[in-house]
């Protein structure tokens, strides 16, 4: 049996989907015992590298990977998270993957269980056996002691501390006997401060064991303090490999970002400080699931382009969704020197505000609808536009709407066959254009966009953006625009607010340093200015 | 700038699979009916006037399909809600000694305030039980017919041809033949090849269509349509959903009550207690085999499906029961069809 220094090693890995590249030329080596860490934006390539390590059908079914994994310094093939548990690669989950109504050596020991042959089993095979509750108390006891929890090992799931459900997961990995690499993938993302401490502090226990651990999180300041190395990914691209000894917090958010100096596609960037606040956020709270808003204080000028950033996740999109009344809210909201009804959407929208949903598909657009109808609903349906009456009925003036359609599909430069084409079959860059028309029939005073160029390629990017800064620039508008993608906000905002665990951690200026930038998103206390 | 114009090319293929394969299949079906029938010498210029008549005879219950579904809710299920208003106009008609277009204009007249009661409280109850609407609908329906089987034997009308001679209640059947029996049939109505048109009945039918399909060029009807497709999309343009739906199940409610009368004046006779029971199922077997899905229907889907299914009906019957002297194949036949195609329609479901 050939022997490595290495108990993982990934050569050489790339991943297409679907003519799109995600991953490419990564490698990624772990000795046993070592703790390293991943860092990198959203959609730097973590979770793709992730999911090929444990063999996830998404990689499966679209044509599988490019490079070599190792266990152990044999070739090994993943096919399936089976196989990858097999080979001793173990995961805890962001979400859990606890049944609540079970004990927790029951969770444990799920589909591991020990058995004894009974009278039953010996007809009908192995299926039949009895567990043998007190071997598996037995085991789950020993793995919550490695991890300091002295709870009971019978207690059930359902009811306990979000906290306590991390470190049952943790536990139910290393009760694997074969445990050779634990992933945590974002862990302390849902705990408190003391329970990330002792967190952090199991994981080095378990590394003490000879268990190699791959770290994943937004979160620099653990990352330093608990990892031994750290691999750096930015846009499907390991961009560097570092000792922990060797680097700091600064080096890492420099790396992280990179040199995100976008294509500057403003001349000169107003001094908006100056001018009126349009729109003041007091105390903002937004149920959004996945993008909380726990509390936004914020103030908009009239005529900038005010960028939200932050990473996926922390509730920069839940800021828009729950002004414009499509998600619940709290707070006090002035608009115009008015106070300013949340929770109503009719109101947002008579009040002069629109909205370009960050989800095209199933908010922004009528998928099975012309052109034409998803542009014009919205003002016809809010504002009367488009309408005439016949007796008492109003009903939809064709001609007006089949110009308009034509005049935006001129204007925006929609590639479409023709105003009546059902949006369904249109390319994301062009659907998206169609949602911006739809928001410009209304007139706004105040846009809000979200994500305008997620999923939309290169050129489309830049027509959409180019859109965006002619209207604040001909037409006056405010605009407020949320995106993931740091170097769009710099090349088009006057200002850029980054949010973090549903707080704004900071407003800075597209010509602020990356690392500024990198520290405020990672959540680094003194990044804040 | 200009419009990038992508030139479709037209291929078989891609028309065949926009017409569907269950259409393609139903049509094929039917024509092979229609041969053999001839080929047993069954007059089929009679077999077309059947299934004329029954074309506009049912058309209005199966438009009234359409409201719903656009609507978001549903194959309209609740069938028999509307068709036990239309009843009750009807029978308030026969009440009032009415006759005549007098008599059949009244009974719409009488029946459309109580659908639309009728249909807010239904709206209302599919709002409360979203995402499963149909499975509840059919309950309501089964429910309805049965309740009002206790109303008809109860009902305090007088007249001498509704109640029973002896105690008290409505008879299953009220025959129209002295009130307005078969009088949009006639209106206008022509031979030509010996086969018979019933103008006024088609005319009426084709009427209703246009209304429809003018609803659904106004405000409300595209805020309508647009919520049946995408509630999340109109919520974010401001539009009340619910309210939406509400009207929609409101208009297929007050269809469903013309959709009887025009039924009962061609059929001759109120049917009362279990009749309306299976309405809603041929109803919607109809306009899928249109080519309508649970969510997305059009008056075109109403037109050819009505036509096919009823055209299956008509001429099933003689074939079957010159080929095999069984009493029920017609029957056994139609129940098969019907209640396939809803199946397959469910079926798809998740397809789209």
């Amino acid at each position: 049996m050939q022997s490595s220094e290495y108990v993982l090693q990934m050569d050489g890995i790339g991943k297409e989907y679907h003519g799109n590249r995600v991953l490419s030329g990564v490698d990624l080596h772990l000795k046993p015992g070592e703790i390293h860490g991943i860092v990198g934006e959203n959609g730097a390539g973590k979770s793709t590298l992730m999911n090929i390590l444990f063999g996830m059908s998404v990689i499966q079914s679209t044509g599988g990977h490019e490079g070599v994994v190792k266990i152990d310094g044999k070739p090994s093939s993943i096919h399936s998270p089976v196989d990858a548990m097999n080979l001793g690669i173990g995961m805890v989950h962001q979400e859990f993957m606890l049944i609540p109504g079970f004990s927790i050596t029951e969770n444990i020991k799920l589909n591991r269980e020990q058995t004894k042959p009974n009278l039953v089993s010996r007809v009908f095979g192995k299926d039949m056996r009895t567990l043998d509750r007190v071997a598996m108390g037995k085991d789950a006891r020993q793995a919550l002691d490695t991890l300091d929890m002295n709870i009971d090992q019978w207690v059930t799931i359902a009811g306990l501390p979000v906290g306590h459900m991390q470190f049952i997961e943790i536990a139910r990995e290393i009760d694997k006997t074969n445990l050779k690499v634990l992933v945590f993938d974002e862990p302390t993302a849902v705990l408190t401060e003391s329970e990330a401490v002792n967190l952090l502090k199991a994981m080095k226990d378990i590394a003490k064991r000879g268990i190699a651990i791959l770290f994943i999180t937004h979160r620099l300041q653990e990352i330093i303090d608990v990892c031994d190395r750290i691999t750096v990914l930015r846009d499907g691209k390991m961009v560097a490999v570092k000792e922990q000894k060797e680097t700091s917090i600064h080096q890492l958010a420099e790396l992280m970002i990179g040199n995100k100096v976008g294509e500057v596609m403003r001349s000169k960037k107003k001094d908006v400080c100056t001018e009126p606040v349009i729109l003041s956020i007091k105390n903002l709270k937004v149920a959004m699931s996945g993008e909380e808003v726990k509390n936004v204080s914020l103030e908009v000028h009239r005529g900038e382009i005010i960028g939200i950033g932050g990473l996926a996740g922390q509730g920069k999109l839940g800021i828009a969704n729950g002004i414009m009344g499509l998600h619940p809210a709290s707070g006090e909201v002035i608009y115009e020197g008015e106070s300013f009804k949340l929770n109503d959407t009719i109101h947002a929208l008579e009040r002069g505000m629109a909205f370009v949903s960050e989800d095209r598909r199933s908010v922004g657009l009528l998928l099975d609808s012309s052109i034409e109808q998803n542009i014009a609903f919205t003002a016809m349906q809010r504002q009367e536009k488009y309408l005439r009456t016949i007796a008492f009925l109003k009903q939809a003036n064709k001609k007006e709407i089949r110009s308009l359609a034509q005049q935006m599909i001129k204007d925006l430069d929609i590639r479409c066959t023709g105003p009546t084409q059902m949006t369904r079959r249109l390319s994301g860059g062009n659907q998206q254009k169609v949602c911006i028309a739809r928001a410009l029939c209304l007139n706004p005073k105040l846009l809000f966009v979200s994500e305008p160029t997620r999923g939309i390629d290169v050129g489309a990017k830049k027509l959409v953006l180019q859109t965006l800064v002619r209207l604040s620039e001909d037409l006056g508008m405010t605009i407020v625009m949320t995106s993931s993608e740091l170097a769009e906000l710099i090349s088009v905002c006057d200002r850029i607010a980054i949010v973090t665990e549903g707080k704004i951690a900071g407003i800075l200026k597209p010509t602020d340093s990356q690392v500024e930038f990198g520290l405020m998103m990672a959540g680094a206390k003194d990044g804040s200015t | 700038m200009a419009v990038h114009e992508i030139t479709k090319q037209f291929s078989l293929k891609e028309a065949l699979k926009t017409f569907g394969l269950p259409r393609i299949i139903i049509v094929l079906f039917l024509i092979t009916l229609w041969v053999v029938s001839m080929s047993l010498e069954i007059p089929f210029p009679q077999l077309l006037s059947d299934t004329l008549v029954r074309w506009g005879m049912n058309g209005v219950l199966v438009l009234a399909m359409v409201p719903s579904i656009m609507a978001g809710t549903g194959l309209y299920f609740g069938l028999p809600v509307g068709i036990i208003c239309g009843l009750i106009g009807g029978l308030l008609a026969i009440e009032l000694n009415l006759v005549g277009f007098t008599a059949f204009f009244a009974a719409i007249l009488f029946s459309i305030p109580l659908a639309m009661i009728a249909g807010w409280g239904y709206g209302w109850m599919m709002n409360r039980l979203k995402g499963s609407e149909m499975t509840v609908a059919t309950y309501i329906g089964f429910s309805i017919v049965s309740l009002m089987c206790i109303f008809w034997a109860m009902a305090p009308f007088k007249s001498p041809e509704m109640a029973w001679p002896i105690g008290r209640g409505l008879r299953v059947t009220i025959s129209l033949a002295s009130r307005y029996d078969k009088i949009l049939n006639d209106f206008l109505s022509f031979r030509i090849f010996g086969i018979y048109i019933p103008t006024g009945l088609l005319i009426f039918f084709l009427g209703m269509c246009l209304l429809v399909k003018f609803f659904f060029t106004t405000k409300v009807g595209i805020a309508l349509k647009a919520s049946g497709e995408n509630p999340r999309f109109s919520q974010a343009s401001g539009v009340h959903v619910d309210s939406m739906r509400i009207i929609g199940n409101i208009f297929s409610t007050v269809l469903g009550a013309i959709g009887i009368l025009v039924y009962s004046q061609s059929f001759g006779f109120l049917q009362l207690y279990t009749a309306p029971l299976f309405m809603g199922f041929l109803a919607a077997a109809s306009i899928l085999i249109g080519g309508a899905s649970i969510k997305k229907a059009s008056i075109l889907h109403v037109l050819l499906g009505t036509f096919l299914f009823q055209g299956l009906l008509v001429v099933s019957l003689p074939v079957a029961n010159k080929v095999a002297t069984l009493g029920s194949l017609a029957e056994i036949s139609r129940i098969i069809v019907s209640n396939g195609v809803i199946l397959y329609a469910l079926a798809q479901k998740s397809g789209d």
